[in-house]
Formats: C-alpha cells, sequence, structure tokens
C-alpha cells in the first residue's frame, strides 16, 4: 500500500524549511526504496509547529513537527510511516488545542488536502456549493448569502449580499468578479493561506457570484509579493478549467465563466477597492471618488462585485450548508466564522478561525499564548497598520465589527500583531504616519500632506520640542485626516496614530519626564 | 555604437512583447511585468513603444510606471534581497536585523551594492507574519531572521 506523506507547500512553512524537509523525504523514499507518495498540501495554521509533516497511516493522520531537514532520517528510523514514536510526535492533528477549540468553515479543508488536487476538493464536500446554486434563481443565491450575515472580510464590514444584489439588479451586458487578493496588511496571512492550501474554495466561490449577477469574467487582484499564491492559483486554475468548472459551460450549465490572475506591482493602496479597478485598468492605482459605486460603474465601468479573498472562499459553505447553519454562528452583527491571525510576538503565532466573539483577552493571553519572548504584552494592533492599538484595559473587547468600533478601533482583516513591553509607542505612532506617507496614491491632500507632516510632528515631539503644543497639533492633524480624506488609508492613519497617544501617553512625553519616571 | 544596438535590442524586444500582450483587458501592467521580467527592469526606451502599442501618452506610461514600487528604472543587483519593515516583523526584533543587514552587506535601501552583488529593498509585509521577522531573497522567502539565517543571507550573496 502506497503511504502518503505531507508537506506543506504553504508560504510560511516554506520559509521556516518545509522545501528542503520535502526535498529530504523524497531522497530518503528513493534511497530506502519505500512505497510513498509525497503531497505537498496547505499549512494547518500552526505556525510555531512548521515545517509540521503528517503522514497517513492505518489509525488515521499523524503529525510530527517542527521538522528539519536533519530530522528525517530519524523520522524514518522511527517508522513514522505508521506512526511511530519520535521526539517530534504530535499525534493526531485534529487534536491539538490550537487547532480542535476552531470551529472550521471556510479552512475546513487547508493542511488536509492537496491543494491543487480537485478529486480530493470535491471528496471533501468541495463543490456542492456550485452545484446547488446552479439550481437556483439568482436571485435566491443572493438571498441566501444576505441572509447568512456575511459581511465583507477584507476589513470593512459591508454586506456581502447586499453589494451582489446591486450588481444584480444593474443591468449590463457585461459583468465583473473581482477578487481583491491585496492583503497588505502587516499581521495579516489568511488570504494567502486560502489561495496556497485551498484555491479551489476561491474559484467556487467566485464562480457562485458569478452565477448570481450574471458575470462572466473574474479577475484575481494579487500582490506581487505572493508568488507562491500565484502558482497555487495559477495550477487550481488550469486544473478547474480542465475540469469544466470553469470555461463555456460550468459544470455543464448554460453559464460561462473564466478567471484570470493579476498581478499588483508593490502599491499597498490598491487594496483599496476602487485604486485596485484603477490598477486592473493598467492606470496608476489611485482612489476614485464615489459614487458610482463599483457595483454600478466598476471595471471598464462595467456593474463589478469587488470582495475580499476571505469574503468569496467562504460563500461555498453557505450555499452548502444554508444561510441559517453560517448565521447561526457570531454574535449581534457578526455572523458566521472569522479566520483570526496571530502574528508578531505572540508564542503561538498563527491561524484561529472561530465564530466572533472571543474576547481580545482570550485570543492574545490563551490562544496566542502571550509573547514569544516571554516578556508582558504591552499593546496589541488588530486590523493592520490601520487598525488601533488596545492596551490591556481593553482586553475584554469582544471580537465583533461593532464592539471594535466602539472602542475607536477596528477588526479590519482580523490580523493580530502583539507587542511585548520594550515597545515605544511614539515610534509606532510615527512609523503609521511615515507608512501611510509612503504608500499614499496622492490623490487627496489629507492624506498626501498630512501623513508627511505626521511625520515631522512625531519627530518634535521625540526631540522635546514644545511637546503639549505638538500633540494637539497631531491630534488636530489625525482629525483633519479622518474626515478630510477620500479613502481609508489616510482616513484610518490616525487609529494607530491617536490610539497610541489615548492608550499610551507616557510615551509621548518628553523623554527627560520619561527617564525621571522610569 | 554599442549602446545603440543595445537600444534597438530593447525596442525590438519590447515591440514584440507589447504586440503579444496587447489584446489583454487592461494590457498595460501585465507588459511591463514582462518587461521587467525581460530586462531586469523597465528601460526608458521601452516606455515609447508601450505608449504607441497601447495608444497613450509617454507621460501616461510613466505616470504608471513610477507610481508602483515595484518597478525599477535600472538594473538590480545579482540578487535581490527584501526585508519587511512592517509592524508584526517590527515586534519581534525587525528594525534591528534590518540594521546588522544592512552593515553586512554595506549598502542601504533602495541601494546595490558597488560590487553588483545585491539590492536591498524594503517591503511592507510578505504574509509571513506568523515567523515575523521575514524577508525574501531572490523571491525565496526566509522567517525568523535571526544572526544565522542573516550569516546564510551573506554568503549566499557574495558567492
Amino acid at each position: 500500500m502506497t503511504v502518503t506523506i505531507y508537506v506543506p507547500r504553504d508560504s510560511g512553512a516554506l520559509a521556516l524549511g518545509a522545501g528542503k524537509v520535502a526535498d529530504a523525504i523524497a531522497s530518503e523514499i528513493r534511497t530506502r526504496g519505500i512505497n510513498a507518495k509525497l503531497v505537498r498540501n496547505g499549512s494547518r495554521g500552526l505556525y510555531w509547529l512548521e515545517p509540521m509533516v503528517e503522514v497517513e497511516t492505518s489509525q488515521g493522520r499523524v503529525a510530527y513537527g517542527p521538522v528539519t531537514a536533519k530530522d528525517v532520517a530519524s523520522l524514518f528510523d522511527a517508522d513514522f510511516l505508521s506512526g511511530g514514536k519520535h521526539a517530534l510526535s504530535l499525534g493526531d492533528p485534529e487534536e491539538i488545542p490550537y487547532l480542535a477549540r476552531q470551529t472550521r468553515l471556510t479552512f475546513a479543508r487547508v493542511g488536509i488536502t492537496d491543494p491543487i488536487s480537485l478529486d480530493d476538493y470535491k471528496a471533501h464536500g468541495g463543490l456542492v456549493g456550485l452545484e446547488k446554486a446552479l439550481t437556483m434563481t439568482p436571485t435566491d443565491i443572493v438571498r441566501q448569502v444576505t441572509d447568512s450575515g456575511l459581511r465583507g472580510r477584507g476589513g470593512a464590514g459591508f454586506p456581502t449580499g447586499v453589494k451582489w444584489k446591486t450588481v444584480l439588479d444593474t443591468p449590463g451586458e457585461l459583468k465583473y468578479i473581482v477578487c481583491n487578493a491585496d492583503e497588505g496588511d502587516s499581521g495579516t496571512f489568511s488570504d494567502r493561506m486560502i489561495m496556497e492550501g485551498d484555491p479551489f474554495i476561491l474559484i467556487e466561490g467566485m464562480t457562485i457570484a458569478a452565477i448570481a449577477v450574471g458575470a462572466t469574467k473574474g479577475y484575481i487582484y494579487l500582490r506581487s509579493e505572493y508568488p507562491h499564491a500565484e502558482r497555487a492559483l495559477n495550477e487550481a486554475l488550469a486544473v478547474a478549467r480542465k475540469a469544466g468548472v470553469l470555461g463555456k459551460s460550468i459544470l455543464g450549465s448554460i453559464h460561462a465563466f473564466d478567471i484570470e490572475v493579476r498581478m499588483g506591482a508593490g502599491a499597498y493602496v490598491c487594496g483599496e477597492e476602487t485604486a485596485l479597478l484603477d490598477s486592473l485598468e493598467g492606470k496608476r492605482g489611485q482612489v476614485r471618488a464615489k459614487p458610482p459605486l463599483p457595483a454600478h460603474k466598476g471595471l471598464f465601468g462595467r456593474p463589478t462585485v469587488i470582495n475580499n479573498v476571505i469574503s468569496l472562499a467562504s460563500v461555498p459553505i453557505v450555499l452548502d450548508k444554508g444561510a441559517a447553519y453560517y448565521k447561526d454562528f457570531g454574535l449581534g452583527r457578526s455572523r458566521g466564522t472569522i479566520p483570526i491571525q496571530i502574528a508578531g510576538n505572540a508564542r503561538y503565532p498563527g491561524l484561529f478561525e472561530a465564530a466572533f466573539g472571543l474576547t481580545l483577552g482570550e485570543i492574545v493571553d490563551k490562544i496566542g499564548g502571550g509573547t514569544k519572548s516571554g516578556r508582558p504584552v504591552r499593546a496589541v494592533q488588530v486590523g493592520g497598520p490601520l487598525g488601533a492599538y488596545f492596551p490591556r484595559e481593553l482586553f475584554d473587547t469582544p471580537f465583533d465589527y461593532e464592539a471594535f468600533a466602539a472602542k475607536d478601533g477596528l477588526i479590519g482583516h482580523a490580523g493580530i500583531v502583539v507587542f511585548d513591553d520594550t515597545v515605544d509607542m511614539l515610534k509606532q505612532a510615527r512609523f503609521a504616519m511615515e507608512f501611510c506617507g509612503i504608500e499614499s496614491c496622492g490623490k487627496c491632500t489629507p492624506c498626501r500632506v498630512g501623513a508627511v507632516r505626521g511625520v515631522e510632528v512625531a519627530d518634535r515631539i521625540a526631540h522635546g520640542v514644545e511637546p503639549e503644543k505638538q500633540i494637539e497639533l497631531l491630534e488636530d492633524l489625525c482629525n483633519t485626516m479622518k474626515f478630510g480624506s477620500l479613502c481609508a488609508l489616510g482616513g484610518f492613519t490616525p487609529y494607530p496614530v491617536m490610539s497610541a497617544l489615548r492608550h499610551f501617553p507616557e510615551d509621548f512625553r518628553p523623554h527627560p519626564v520619561r527617564e525621571a519616571a522610569e | 555604437m554599442k549602446m545603440q544596438s543595445e537600444d534597438v535590442g530593447i525596442t525590438a524586444r519590447a515591440t514584440s512583447i507589447v504586440d503579444e500582450m496587447k489584446k489583454l483587458e487592461g494590457p498595460l501592467l501585465p507588459i511591463l511585468h514582462e518587461i521587467q521580467n525581460e530586462f531586469g527592469y523597465v528601460p526608458r526606451e521601452a516606455l515609447p513603444v508601450i505608449a504607441s502599442g497601447l495608444n497613450l501618452s509617454r507621460a501616461d506610461v510613466y505616470g504608471v510606471v513610477s507610481f508602483y514600487h515595484d518597478y525599477r528604472d535600472q538594473p538590480a543587483g545579482r540578487h535581490v534581497l527584501k526585508v519587511c519593515r512592517a509592524e508584526s516583523c517590527q515586534a519581534m526584533g525587525g528594525d534591528e536585523m534590518a540594521d546588522r543587514l544592512r552593515d553586512a552587506l554595506g549598502v542601504d535601501w533602495h541601494e546595490t551594492s558597488k560590487d553588483g552583488a545585491v539590492t536591498l529593498e524594503p517591503v511592507y509585509c510578505l504574509g509571513l507574519c506568523a515567523c515575523s521577522p521575514s524577508a525574501m531573497l531572490d523571491g525565496e522567502v526566509i522567517g525568523r531572521l535571526d544572526e544565522d539565517r542573516i550569516g546564510e543571507i551573506v554568503a549566499e550573496v557574495r558567492q
């Protein structure tokens, strides 16, 4: 019998040496003459255990990790192909508490299947949502998505079904589905993990969207920092076309749809949906004024659905299990599950998909295990470079769109970056302004000029030049940027800046005072 | 004379790329990617070719090229090292690792070393935030940058 060994192709695992581990395993298989097959799966998202190698044994999957190339020979010696004991044994991966405590709806297959095997995808419940959608009217598909309560996972939290309904109701001979895969927020990697670990779910979600609104062409706008995701997507798209999942007749139906991957060119602002559309059209990635909405006049002026990767990847399960099933998870107006990404100085960094409602403290302390450095957690930035810094005092905030907004923060794309007590919050506030300056598209003044002035003000505070006056100026500047900017880049940069100032005022005091206080 | 023949070569190759790709919807970024892929940068000589092929002004094309961080106006070193400078990597001592790399390689951000061995570029997130600090050397991802890994990177680019 052929034994199947899994070594992730996920770039997080590759960054920790998974490629060398896979090579070493392939070489041992050859020299020992063993009948085994090597599958390059996605990552389970337990990055402190990556590279995590799994073996399909008669008793189920058995995991080992973190494995280095040097460990490989000893794994064979310990008969890991039959689940033999080894210092790196982790047992049944599904029983590792970090994984066992999750509710994996969107990430159900990631780390389990071969990402580019359509048979594997179907064997694990893939395409059921699409098959159901093909029997439904467009209005019914849109209603299911609306009723599920799914909101845009890219950060804005806009109801996905409402977007789709607008496009459905807008007449047009040519409509587009655009997937925003420009995952540029620091601390986020869930889009990347899905695209590398289960690309078919994104293809399925986009195809359902196409049937729902009557679109025939789809684009995945992918950031250029993700070459491994590009490879996985293009491999999966080729398989999907060959199998008739995409093309002139989707699964033998009257619907035609195809998807193309387009690479960005290193501009953060292209994650903003209208800048993304301009970039796809071949222009500078500058933000458009709204209205018109992309749903009315989007890509090349055509009605366009533009959704984040995770939003689209959550659609197949909604169609498969029904709106009520999905909506049953979560709380308030935040329904379903959210793939939380724990990053930065965390002991257990990784992906944790759960229903909305865990508190920030539970996520950081219990799931993330506090800091990797072992020092106290001082601040966590939630929602990327435009998200607020939260102090411990706000750790009781439940992970929910409205609860975070009420605390002057945002959950954004659900990335959480943990900082220990060595962090200098004035430096972080300065960086937020610096980043806005580097990435501003330049179209509106509050963002383009405000960011540069913000860095200067932060530098004056750091040098102790009229600090009280400068702090007042910083607040005023943030106010102008928040209300005067055209998009979230300039409009949300005040979140990290003002939260740092409000919750960590001691870091903004002049140095002599700070030194005296210490 | 040599320069002139190089110019002709660039124009000819850029023309064939434009002709092949201009049928795409929104062809400009894919064309620029292909040109950079071909030459290692976007040569000035290619801009009028693109402009006339796509019926744009040269200023339009230049405006797009200069907007995006990825496009270079001159060739990079033999190796390209991108080091993440964003928050998750900052939280794990990324700034210090970046300083050490700059010292060890003798280059600052956006610079190419004098021997042409390496170009150092800042990047704002590689999506490797669960193994910060991170970097990318010639497209290969590197996680948990530390002294040892910095040593390996320096050795590789110096080879």
